[in-house]
């Protein structure tokens, strides 16, 4: 089971709600994942052309991370095949729904003080542990 | 040179993803395992995200313009209502099926990691499914 480590949480953590800060003053934009995301997808999208730079960006992390000699973590997913279509299908389309995800309400929103981004913040977060609670203490998963 | 300072930002953002072990699901299921050894983790790097942009976007709010002199597009602040609601209870139950969300997903493809592949795959599914169901029904919701 993964251990407390608040130093680099909280590194990390800077380096987030920094990152969304800097985006906010240098281009005028939220640092919301699921709406970069979709942007960047869509078709006919010359105005999104910086969204696919913050999805390049993103994915620059590790190869840069790996470069300064820390070994790159391959992440351990949970479940099988079908819950990660079924998991993803579902983060995808509520974060959609929701209009906004962790980056777009917990962070961002919530920083603002929206009381939107406070609700959905506070139903997905009681719905993530109620899963957790089935699937790995009544499910015994 | 907008794309550049996106592209930047979004290097930073994933950076902290990484430092922060977000980008591990035990980290984030260890969170929103309340019930059982609980990692507070999450929450540290919630606070300090916090800390950062609320007082960050005081004072950035305090300009007309962006440093690229475009508009400053802050999110019109919506009431809450049921679809909000409805989609981010869905977003809660595949966070906590797989305890990944878009950001470290898409970090993690530099993992090549066939299961981060498919989850990806099946995000960006779940996403055209709900900009294009609804946009046929005209109804996008872009926050």
């Amino acid at each position: 089971m993964a251990s407390f480590t608040p130093v680099s949480a909280a590194i990390g953590g800077v380096l987030i709600g920094g990152s969304a800060v800097l985006l906010m003053l240098l281009t005028g934009r939220i640092a919301g994942v699921s709406g970069i995301l979709a942007g960047a997808i869509r078709p006919g999208g010359g105005a999104g052309a910086w969204r696919l730079a913050f999805v390049v960006g993103l994915i620059l992390a590790w190869p840069l991370v790996a470069l300064t000699g820390r070994e790159v973590a391959v992440p351990q997913l949970p479940g099988s095949w079908i819950v990660i279509v079924v998991g993803g299908l579902l983060v995808g389309f509520g974060a959609r729904l929701a209009g906004g995800c962790t980056s777009g309400h917990a962070v961002c929103g919530i920083a603002r003080v929206s009381a939107r981004s406070l609700a959905a913040t506070a139903v997905f977060m009681t719905v993530a542990i109620a899963v957790v609670a089935v699937t790995h203490h009544l499910l015994g998963a | 040179m907008a794309a550049l300072a996106t592209l930047l930002c979004g290097i930073i953002f994933g950076v902290g993803l990484i430092v922060s072990g977000m980008t591990q699901p035990a980290k984030v299921l260890g969170f929103l395992d309340l019930f059982g050894t609980w990692d507070p983790s999450l929450a540290v790097v919630m606070a300090a995200a916090l800390s950062v942009a609320a007082p960050g976007y005081i004072l950035v709010g305090r300009r007309s313009r962006s440093v690229l002199d475009g508009d400053l597009q802050w999110p019109p602040k919506r009431a809450v209502n049921r679809r909000m609601l409805v989609g981010a209870a869905l977003f809660g139950i595949g966070w906590g099926l797989v305890g990944l969300c878009p950001g470290p997903a898409l970090s993690n493809l530099a993992t090549l990691s066939p299961k981060v592949i498919l989850f990806v795959a099946a995000m960006v599914c779940g996403v055209l499914v709900h900009d294009r169901w609804l946009t046929r029904t005209g109804a996008v919701d872009d926050a």
